[in-house]
């Protein structure tokens, strides 16, 4: 096959308009929201990974969730499962977030926001993105987002885990204003991960015959309308997971003090 | 109502040639492609301009409308304010022919590449049985007009034309998703999807599904269900090792 480069002459058939695009409406408004966005995000995870303050019983900060040190308070551990010895003196959460992280930078919907926000790759539809040569996923390390399906599988368990504490602070503040923030976060962060489109795919989405698999298609159909708006769950678990945590450290440090915290 | 709207159109042959300014009257109701042929009937004569059913389903009158990929026959004037300068140029992704008009053989052949619809060699026609559910899937991608907006929206090919050779663009790569999901379709489509059609160029950022008129939802429906598959195919060793075990046909 013949290859091309961007000044041959198949490149200079095409109408040769000196401008990167056209478009006369604020295409550049969503790639900034997303970047200021995704930034606060990891500023703040950045921050909150190394604050000590992540419990305050029976709440427990979402970043540290589930608490696998040593170091945990035993009202933080899960079941008092700390497999990690007395070695370990870092904060708990870094024994965790790299796998809701990953999940969230494998992300079928988070690729789209961070090479259009970030790498500008593009930065909008029909705006000319700036680098001169292109190979997408085809290669190390883009290559590596195909094995988003495996931190799908570790998402789950976390948001279990979470689902799981928020359940536990409704048993034992039931009326605590962080119980039901840790519960609306669970709820956002259960559709968000089952939303997935490896879930989907998992689910039924592999699947040729839907019609020999009638539970797998149910479940499937279910999927697909959480993965419609994954999206908006996408952006809404992120705010939420940042507010729940922050409100647990604010709770934790005194800051927030009143009766029904 | 009437009024004059200003127009700025791209004239010219092959690559060469520059955006002219129209002064033009507009009637109520009428999409940009009316305007397109009261410019030709009364300024520009030579204006070339491809189109057909002037009813979205043809998919002929794609052009860009202020840098947006659009069929002429489908966006109203009255979606612009009455003092905005509206551009109109070609398919930017494609060799012009003149004016308005692009060559978009590209697409011909990348269909060509890919092999069509293969049937078990046991199953007669006629003997054919499929349930709705396993046919709704694929019809949502049989709804393409073949415009080609996302071929030309599609930036691995827009902005680097060294990657035609080496990527079938969404269109197609949606095409083999239909396929390989079709109930009896026993063809190897996801080995090829990834190394002969270029699905790994996709960095799924959806300006396909964005400028589809027919709203497929390419990205979401076909081309991250195939990238799953290759998935499957390529790069989960899970599968694998199940497909060995349970002698489970991938």
């Amino acid at each position: 096959m013949t290859q091309t480069t961007a000044e041959s002459t198949a490149r200079k058939q095409r109408a040769q308009i000196r401008v990167r695009t056209l478009r006369t409406d604020r295409w550049w408004l969503a790639p900034a929201f997303t970047f200021a966005g995704l930034l606060l995000f990891l500023i703040y995870g950045v921050w909150a990974t190394f604050d000590g303050s992540y419990f305050s019983n029976p709440y427990i900060a979402p970043f540290a969730s589930p608490c696998l040190a040593t170091s945990c308070p035993e009202g933080a551990q899960l079941f008092g499962f700390t497999p990690f010895g007395d070695w370990y003196q870092l904060p708990p959460g870094i024994l965790i977030l790299g796998l809701p992280g990953g999940f969230r930078l494998t992300c079928y919907y988070y690729r789209k926001a961070y090479y259009r926000s970030f790498w500008l790759s593009p930065p909008a539809c029909a705006v000319a993105e700036p680098h001169g040569r292109y190979t997408g996923e085809t290669r190390l390390p883009l290559i590596l987002q195909n094995i988003h399906r495996y931190f799908f599988y570790f998402a789950v368990f976390i948001a279990l885990v979470l689902a799981y504490d928020a359940g536990l602070a409704l048993v034992n503040k039931p009326a605590g204003l962080g119980t039901w923030i840790l519960i609306v976060n669970a709820v956002l962060i259960l559709c968000y991960t089952f939303g997935c489109h490896s879930c989907r795919h998992i689910t039924a989405g592999r699947l040729n015959h839907f019609s020999k698999h009638p539970l797998r298609y149910k479940a499937w159909t279910f999927v697909s309308k959480l993965n419609a708006k994954h999206q908006r769950y996408a952006w809404a678990s992120l705010f939420s997971v940042m507010l729940a945590d922050l409100y647990v450290r604010l709770v934790a440090k005194g800051v927030i003090n009143f009766p029904f915290a | 109502m009437g009024y004059k709207a200003k127009f700025r159109v791209w004239r010219g042959e092959g690559g060469e040639g520059k955006l002219e300014d129209f002064t033009v009257e507009v009637n109520e109701g009428e999409v940009v492609l009316d305007v397109i042929h009261r410019l030709q009937a009364t300024q520009a004569p030579d204006l070339a301009v491809r189109w057909n059913c002037k009813a979205g389903k043809c998919g002929s009158c794609s052009m860009e409308i202020n840098g947006k990929p659009r069929l002429g026959c489908m966006t109203r004037m009255s979606t612009f304010s009455e003092d905005e300068t509206i551009t109109v140029t070609p398919l930017r992704t494609f060799p012009v022919i003149k004016d308005l008009v692009t060559d978009v053989s590209f697409n011909y052949q990348k269909a060509r590449e890919i092999p069509s619809f293969t049937p078990p060699a046991d199953v007669k026609p006629g003997e054919f049985r499929m349930q709705q559910v396993d046919v709704e899937r694929s019809q949502e991608f049989r709804k393409c007009i073949e415009c080609f907006m996302c071929q030309n929206v599609c930036h691995v090919i827009r902005d680097h034309e060294e990657n035609k050779p080496n990527f079938a663009g969404p269109r197609y790569l949606m095409r083999i998703a239909e396929l390989d999901m079709h109930p009896y379709d026993v063809a190897e489509r996801k080995e090829s999807a990834q190394e002969a059609h270029g699905l790994g160029y996709c960095n799924i950022t959806k300006c396909c599904t964005e400028v589809c008129p027919e709203h497929i939802k390419i990205t979401d429906n076909a081309l991250i269900p195939m990238k799953e598959r290759v998935v499957d195919r390529k790069y989960d060793p899970l599968v694998w090792l199940g497909s060995k075990i349970f002698k489970r046909q991938r």
